[in-house]
């Protein structure tokens, strides 16, 4: 498979994955607003801190303000990790492999984009909770249909990757904004406003049910162990980890357990590091600490995806002008850290 | 909605002989369209085109920053060509792609048409096109142009003529092909009483041609579409190709001149390319040789085609033969090469670089069509019927400040077609551009692109200035 194919894929459904996340994130936040009790600061400026971009935030909008926080998050055309922006990115690079992507693929993305285009440049308030839900349905009819639809081959796998190693990285980015959110109140901790932002956290994580299932009570070190070590639930990090590395393995023909090439071994070496890990360990590095440093890991292991697979190598001068597509991948990659 | 107003006046229409009086073959279709209920026939060509947009069958439009798509506008109403017609055309468009690679091969070759002084050798040294490092090259069964798009058009009478050849990388074929496929739902009835020749085939007769200049003795040799990238106008069809052929789509940084040959980075390493479909003009190609600022081709490239180790459809070189004047000369070149009469006319031209005729057209420009010689699009052109006298002497100074680079035609009365517009049927003239594949011989895809002038009373029917398409029947019988 070509490099450069084998790179679309895997970004385009990363794109799509973090566009889910990031309507899902919002939306929760949303919620969590109308449940706070009344003349409380709503709780914005975590949602762009856990992004990274607060500097390029405070210079274009000022306030954090729900609006102006979700004009920036939602339908800012000049911001990379916009959902706009990451919608526009994954239709780019699904044109550019359509011919090895399935039609329907190509045609949901390229609905989901006009979807999105159109409720450009903003929807007021009391109608976003719809088209939030909308953006979730439709990145989730994209992830049915390529699983339904494209074989499951070496690019299939690829896209499985980029998909589970965003969502990894985005169930790690959800656990940090409770950390942003205490941050300023450390008397909240273990009250009614405690628990309900820890049950919104686990709603943006799409895990509030599947948490109540397997752990009954709310608890900070409990979410955490779900979220974090969880080996059955699909957006729990260890969980992602585990399918990204078989995946992996399809792709190489390397059994499970060993390594030839540098990914292998980066990913392998952290999801073993996952399986032996216990919540307690995790608290005692400190949750925000922890989850810092799975995030470095977790973009490793995607700089090495870039190094051993997609690289264009060897790379001339003349590549300067004419990458768009693979260059402005990486450059996301990095601006989210 | 029914034709019983329709009038196609002082014109050829290519449906009805006169008012009231469609031409005996394309009654069927006719009766079908008149027996359609009020409002039918506009929701079909709604939902049609709305198919087309939501599949993304479309071209990108330049200079717009948001990298703006649209769909080629699409008529349902189809133009029909008659079976015997078809059989004069198809015999009239072989014999010049014939006669074209005769010559190509000549003037890269040993350029006898100079020597025999049938054409003025300045013409071709001075021909955009004409790429000196191509001389002495032999393409495998010294083919040159192994896919062309001939643009015809008819007149007042009915007259076919040669509007020009395009020999670079002649776009449209993905339209004819996914244009069919919605005619085919929309009036699929029609199809079963008309006896429609199928177009399908295109994409295997394109595979086969491509297979046939691959470096001999490969059991399975590697074929790729070259693509300038997904903001080139015409990326829809480069994928479509790739697509229908089942082979790689790559741009020029996929690839790379490794160990002698042709090679395109897989996440499994290097692996050997045995025939390129390029989608990139030869200046672009090879850096190395040609444009040194090219982004897009593969720099070492030429050098392997010399060595035999890669086949490119078209070959390098080809595009000498799309020159306006070269054109100007094909007639010449068949009763030189072939010792035959043309079966397809040219339009009548008027070269600039030969003082008489540059005279006439100085002293006509209300009546003629300007063209640059190297441009296409519809760019660098005058229509003198429609200019005003200021653009027409801009225009005379630059003619005079380079005549080599002008020639000028007759505004022809283009035939028309019947098309939808604000709900109602109104002729719009109409060109044709069929698909010919040179390979073990030459094959002409029945049908082609019809394009189609959506303003009243236009002439320029090309996409980037606001044309429309059409789906072209040609029958069977």
């Amino acid at each position: 498979m070509l490099s450069r194919v084998a790179d679309s894929i895997y970004w385009l459904n990363r794109y799509v994955e973090r566009v889910e996340n990031i309507a899902r994130f919002i939306d929760a936040n949303l919620n969590l607003i109308l449940d706070s009790p009344a003349g409380m600061d709503q709780q914005w400026e975590p949602l762009i801190a856990v992004t990274g971009d607060l500097k390029l935030f405070q210079e274009k909008y000022g306030e954090f303000t729900a609006e102006k926080v979700i004009q920036f998050l939602t339908f800012d055309r000049d911001y990379n990790n916009s959902i706009l922006s990451c919608l526009r990115s994954a239709r780019e690079n699904a044109r550019s492999v359509r011919e090895i992507i399935s039609s329907e693929m190509w045609e949901q993305i390229n609905a989901f984009y006009m979807m999105v285009t159109d409720a450009c440049p903003g929807k007021p308030l009391g109608a976003l909770h719809e088209f939030f839900a909308e953006v979730k349905l439709s990145s989730h009819l994209f992830a049915g249909i390529m699983d339904a639809t494209m074989t499951h081959n070496e690019g299939w796998h690829f896209g499985q990757i980029g998909r589970l190693i965003e969502r990894a990285d985005k169930t790690s980015r959800i656990l940090d904004v409770k950390y942003f959110i205490l941050l300023p109140s450390v008397q909240d901790v273990g009250t009614t406003l405690d628990e309900i932002q820890w049950m919104s956290l686990l709603r943006s994580a799409s895990a509030y049910e599947m948490y109540r299932k397997r752990q009954h009570r709310i608890t900070p070190k409990a979410v955490a162990d779900f979220l974090i070590l969880d080996a059955n639930f699909p957006r729990s990090i260890r969980f992602c980890l585990i399918s990204a590395e078989q995946s992996l393995h399809q792709i190489t023909g390397t059994p499970l357990g060993t390594w030839r090439d540098p990914v292998e071994r980066t990913l392998g070496r952290l999801r073993s590091e996952m399986d032996y890990l216990t919540v307690d360990e995790v608290m005692d590095t400190g949750l925000h600490e922890f989850l810092n440093g799975l995030q470095e890991q977790l973009n490793q292991v995607g700089e090495k995806i870039f190094a051993t697979y997609f690289a264009l190598n060897p790379v001339e001068e003349r590549v300067e002008n004419w990458t768009p597509i693979a260059r402005l991948s990486k450059q996301t990659q990095t601006l989210l850290r | 909605m029914r034709f019983d107003n329709y009038d196609p006046g002082d014109f050829y229409d290519e449906l009805f002989a006169s008012k009231g009086q469609p031409r005996p073959y394309t009654t069927p279709l006719i009766e079908k369209i008149n027996s359609l209920s009020e409002g039918e026939l506009v929701q079909r060509q709604q939902a049609a085109q709305i198919a087309m947009f939501k599949m993304g069958i479309t071209f990108s439009v330049y200079g717009d920053s948001e990298g703006t798509e649209r769909i080629f506008p699409f008529d349902l109403i189809p133009r029909i060509v008659a079976a015997q017609e078809w059989q004069e055309l198809d015999r009239g468009l072989k014999q010049r792609i014939h006669t074209l690679n005769l010559f190509i091969a000549d003037i890269y070759g040993e350029q006898k048409i100079i020597k025999d002084g049938i054409i003025p050798q300045d013409i071709i040294y001075s021909a955009k096109g004409f790429l000196k490092p191509c001389m002495g090259l032999k393409p495998p069964g010294d083919i040159w142009c192994h896919i062309t798009g001939t643009d015809l058009v008819r007149d007042k009478n009915g007259q076919w003529y040669v509007l020009e050849d395009n020999l670079r990388c002649p776009s449209g074929v993905s339209y004819v092909l996914e244009n069919r496929r919605v005619m085919k739902s929309t009036f699929s009835q029609v199809f079963r009483t008309m006896d429609i020749q199928p177009v399908d085939e295109y994409p295997s007769h394109l595979l086969e041609t491509l297979l046939n200049i691959a470096p001999p003795h490969l059991p399975d040799p590697t074929v790729v579409v070259l693509t300038p990238g997904i903001y080139n106008s015409a990326y829809f069809e480069h994928s479509f190709l790739a697509q229908q052929m089942g082979v790689e789509l790559v741009e020029g940084r996929d690839l790379v001149v490794a160990d002698g040959y042709l090679q395109m980075r897989t996440t499994k390493g290097l692996q050997r390319v045995d025939v390129v479909y390029r989608r990139i003009d030869d200046d672009f190609i090879d850096p190395k040789v040609f444009r040194s600022d090219s982004m897009l081709g593969v720099p070492g490239l030429t050098e392997v085609y010399r060595a035999g180790r890669v086949g490119i459809a078209n070959a390098l070189g080809t595009g000498v033969a799309d020159d306006k004047v070269i054109y100007a000369y094909v007639p010449e070149m068949i009763r030189y090469y072939l010792g035959e009469e043309q079966i397809l006319p040219n339009v009548p031209t008027y070269m600039c670089w030969e003082p008489k005729q540059l005279e006439y057209v100085l002293a006509n420009l209300d009546k003629l069509v300007v063209k640059a010689a190297n441009e296409s699009g519809g760019y660098g052109m005058l229509v003198g019927t429609q200019a005003t006298p200021s653009e027409r002497e801009e225009f005379a100074e630059k003619i005079k400040a380079n005549p080599r680079n002008y020639i000028a035609q007759p505004t022809l009365c283009l035939s028309r077609v019947p098309t939808l517009l604000n709900g109602q049927f109104e002729g719009c003239h109409v060109d044709l551009r069929p698909y010919i594949l040179y390979g073990e011989d030459i094959y002409v895809n029945p049908g082609g692109l019809t394009r189609v002038a959506l303003k009243r009373g236009s002439l320029v029917v090309n996409s980037s200035q606001g044309g429309g398409s059409k789906d072209t029947w040609v029958l069977t019988r």
